[in-house]
């Protein structure tokens, strides 16, 4: 009963405000980096060097009117923030923060759960955001929103396309589909797959930027075309959904790339052993610190890059990344035959 | 074997119980003041023309079919990925005949202009 409900319920709890504290800073850092870039210093009023400003982003989400237009679908214009939120959140089920550690005398594992269809389970539960975005476009009744949740879907499946094709030759270089064993297997071989898969971690952070909405794919949301795409007409809580959503799927995409190409929890050269000092350091620390250099990663290419056209956008997708996975998968599984044979 | 999934149909229920508290606990604190204007959908600052249930692209439509099917022939790849240790040559033969049917049908749905955009 404990290990059934009760310890899983503490780590949700956990691994929940977690990511709700990390997506209110990671606001406020985004905010912070665009400004340096550009010579600016960035919120700087609520607290020191702006430290309070995400409270006092909640507070005022928290006490916006919230406008329902007067055509909308009521239910599914509430149900679609929903829709997108809850899968965002659920697929840190799976990912490992760290292995097995002792806590109070009772070994604990630093995962809420470990499917042995964990990569399955994240891919299908990525999928279902999209109809939260079609859903809300589309219940606005209104011109922008749906134009803007038509790209938005558009351009998410496409890109899911060559996402799930890398997915599939880290899965051959692994062997599993567990992500706790995909960890392992990185241990095993001496080296993260980000090296043994240079091909397939470029692919998976051009899509991850597209299915996240990100610079320079940020068409759902070109405001000066599209206004603020599919949610021009939410505001209040719903809005805040849709953008905690947002933030927590670029966690969630930085996280699955720690865990599948940057070694997940192990340490920079995990066989090495002069370097065991690296291991004083706890293994969720390095979970955290490789996420984040990711999520910083994202932050610079926004002040860096331009936004792409759309029909450029489409074609990067179809044309380019799709073939490439393709080869990708052929190359790894013919060089895994001449090596097992 | 189902006992790993318990603890996925509890983040559920906890995420949209953390969503729809958050959504009535905003309802109380908010201030509501509606008027005609303000629940019009947003058009420009201009008057609202119509509405948005009208005709819209077909190649909305085309990209949907194409990722259907080839998210469906991805997935068939995930188990023969992750036996493809015991496979070996005669999976690489078996996914290259697969993949080579998928790959006529992309030509096909590439040179009928379904990847076009412009």
């Amino acid at each position: 009963m404990i290990d059934l409900i009760v310890l899983p319920l503490i780590k949700i709890v956990f691994v929940l405000t977690g990511v709700l504290i990390t997506v209110m800073y990671l606001v406020l850092l985004e905010r912070k980096v665009q400004a340096w870039v550009q010579a600016r210093l960035g919120p700087m009023r609520v607290g020191p060097h702006g430290v309070l400003q995400p409270i006092a982003d909640v507070v005022k989400l928290f006490v916006k009117e919230d406008v329902t237009p007067a055509r909308a679908e009521k239910w599914v214009f509430t149900a679609a923030p929903i829709i997108v939120l809850v899968p965002a959140l659920i697929a840190f089920a799976v990912i490992p923060f760290g292995p097995e550690v002792n806590l109070f005398g009772r070994p604990v594992p630093l995962y809420i759960t470990d499917l042995n269809v964990g990569l399955l389970y994240i891919v299908s539960v990525a999928a279902i955001g999209v109809y939260g975005i079609i859903l809300g476009g589309w219940a606005s009744n209104s011109k922008y929103p749906l134009l803007g949740s038509l790209r938005s879907s558009a351009q998410l499946i496409s890109y899911e396309l060559a996402v799930t094709l890398t997915f599939v030759s880290v899965i051959l270089a692994a062997g599993s589909l567990s992500m706790v064993e995909i960890v392992e297997a990185q241990r095993n071989n001496g080296i993260w797959f980000a090296f043994v898969q240079p091909v397939a971690l470029f692919i998976y952070f051009v899509g991850a930027l597209a299915e996240t909405n990100r610079n320079p794919f940020d068409l759902p949301e070109a405001e000066s075309e599209l206004v603020a795409g599919f949610h021009t007409e939410y505001s209040g809580m719903r809005f805040a959904l849709f953008f905690l959503a947002e933030y927590t799927n670029m966690i969630v995409v930085s996280a699955v790339a720690t865990t599948l190409f940057f070694g997940g929890w192990l340490r920079p050269f995990p066989n090495v052993e002069w370097l065991s000092f690296l291991g004083l350091v706890p293994p969720w620390i390095w979970f955290t610190l490789k996420t984040f250099a990711l999520l910083y990663l994202f932050l610079w290419i926004r002040a860096t890059l331009p936004r792409y056209r759309y029909d450029q956008l489409m074609q990067l997708g179809w044309k380019w990344l799709i073939p490439l996975a393709i080869a990708n998968i052929i190359v790894t599984a013919a060089v895994k035959v001449v090596l097992g044979s | 074997m189902l006992e790993a999934y318990v603890p996925v149909l509890l983040f559920v229920m906890v995420a949209i119980g953390f969503a729809v508290v958050a959504l009535v606990f905003a309802s109380l604190v908010r201030p509501e003041r509606y008027n005609k204007v303000k629940l019009e959908p947003y058009e420009c600052g201009i008057e609202t023309t119509g509405d948005a249930r009208d005709r819209y692209s077909i190649r909305y439509y085309i990209v949907a079919m194409l990722f259907v099917i080839f998210d469906v022939e991805t997935v068939f790849m995930f188990p023969w990925a992750v036996i493809m240790n015991r496979l070996l040559l005669f999976g690489l033969i078996e996914m290259i005949v697969f993949l080579f049917i998928l790959i006529v049908g992309y030509a096909y749905a590439w040179k009928q202009g379904a990847l076009e955009w412009a």
